[in-house]
């Protein structure tokens, strides 16, 4: 119960304990700690930043997305519209080309039949000259009435 | 239980005593073979016990806090790493509540004050028989008388211990208070408070009263802090002898009393610490 010498030893006993304390246990650990705040602060961070980045390429994922698709359809449609317009080319061509056709026979078969009927005219002509000959049995000159009989066969 | 079958009194005063080796005016330079013995040393003679556990218990402390803190590494702490980060962590974030300065040694200051007291507190758990019985057969061994060797294991309950912490404290409030306000500043504190006019006639009357109610305040915060530690353990003890006294039925009672005694063991480690912070936070802020 006496106070004795035994205080001032205690008092340099503490005062070294917190002198060591305080140079060589405390710093260190609170070094740690701060670091290791900062370690988790940071990767805090960083998962956020990940999670907004992921957010930004989803959405540009989708808008991607559905502008191929919009260009798809747009593709798909003018793909459409050419094959009508060719399938409707076609057909006009078809049928410009039959009329042309049909007018390029209509067309020779006129020829034949006017070349026919000049044949039938010079052979009329000359059986109605062979026939009026005939029946006239007299001498026509040919060059004399070739006129008459002309604008006979014309009639024809 | 000493030597051959004391009273409870003896039993009781020799649990008390401590190892005291000082310079005895007729013995020379030996340990004390009783209570008066040591008082006769007079002030320069020391505890032997006391200044044994609690340097043991600070060095344990500190070689414990300083592997940790020469491989803390900021990865997943484990294990002790865990542990001592816990206790700075929570030091540390009572020192940030209530200390409001600046200062590099308030930390590590309440840290060293939470653990050696607590450790030293924690020494009141072991059976108060034990330690002071092995001493003796080591005394015995040695060739002395057991009744007379005496072996105190808790050192708070030492009153030398907890005054060497506390007056260690009133040093270091006194210090931050002339560092904080300047000699004159600290001065103005102890003689212009708490009645202050601006009459300077009665303010010179006032000044005595002053110094008179600010040194009272002051010395009581030392005296307080180391009576509080002092008497708390020094009670817990003296219920533990008389606990152990009693024979068989000591253990039903023992167990009850060790598991509150846990209770006082980390609040007065805590108490200690808080208050020593709050000294020392009231020493450096400006007037109050």
């Amino acid at each position: 119960m006496n106070l004795n010498l035994t205080l001032i030893g205690q008092a340099i006993a503490f005062a070294v304990f917190v002198w060591f304390c305080m140079k060589y246990v405390w710093p260190p650990v609170m070094q740690a700690l701060q670091e290791r705040q900062k370690k988790i602060a940071d990767g805090l961070d960083a998962a956020s930043r990940a999670t907004r980045d992921l957010e930004v390429a989803q959405e540009k994922a989708e808008e991607t997305l559905k502008e191929s698709k919009e260009q798809a359809q747009q593709i798909l449609e003018q793909a459409n519209k050419r094959a009508n317009q060719i399938v409707e080319e076609a057909r006009d061509n078809a049928r410009a080309e039959g009329e042309r056709i049909i007018a390029g026979a209509r067309s020779e078969i006129d020829q034949e039949i006017n070349r026919a009927k000049e044949e039938l005219r010079a052979q009329v002509a000359l059986l109605a000259v062979a026939g009026a000959e005939r029946i006239l049995e007299s001498s026509i000159d040919e060059s004399k009435h070739r006129e008459l009989v002309d604008k006979l066969a014309a009639e024809l | 239980m000493a030597g051959n079958n004391p009273t409870s009194t003896e039993y009781i005063q020799h649990h008390l005593q401590n190892m005291t080796f000082g310079l005895h005016p007729e013995h020379g330079w030996s340990l004390a073979h009783s209570a008066a013995e040591a008082r006769e040393m007079g002030f320069w003679a020391i505890h032997v016990d006391t200044m044994g556990w609690s340097i043991g218990l600070g060095v344990l402390f500190l070689y414990l806090f300083r592997l940790v803190a020469k491989r803390a590494s900021t990865g997943v702490p484990t294990g002790l790493q865990n542990f001592v980060e816990m206790m700075v962590e929570f030091v540390d974030g009572s020192v940030r509540e209530t200390f409001h300065g600046k200062s590099k040694l308030v930390a590590p200051l309440a840290l060293t004050i939470f653990c050696w007291i607590f450790l030293m507190n924690l020494m009141d758990l072991v059976p108060v028989d034990f330690l002071p019985m092995l001493a003796q057969k080591v005394g015995a061994w040695f060739g002395a008388d057991p009744a007379h060797v005496y072996f105190k294991v808790v050192p708070t309950t030492d009153v030398n211990a907890t005054f060497g912490m506390s007056l260690s404290v009133f040093a270091l409030i006194i210090f931050y208070s002339i560092r904080t306000k300047g000699l004159s500043g600290f001065i103005a504190e102890l003689t212009l408070h708490p009645f202050n006019t601006p009459n300077k006639f009665a303010q010179i009357l006032l000044i005595p009263v002053n110094l008179l109610l600010e040194l009272v305040t002051l010395l009581a915060k030392p005296v307080s802090l180391a009576l509080r530690l002092f008497g708390n353990l020094y009670a817990g003890e003296l219920i533990f002898i008389l606990i152990a006294m009693i024979g068989l039925w000591q253990l039903p009672l023992h167990f009850p009393w060790a598991v509150f005694h846990i209770l006082i063991i980390t609040l007065q480690a805590f108490i200690f610490m808080m208050l020593t912070i709050v000294y020392l936070s009231m020493a450096t802020e400006e007037q109050h």
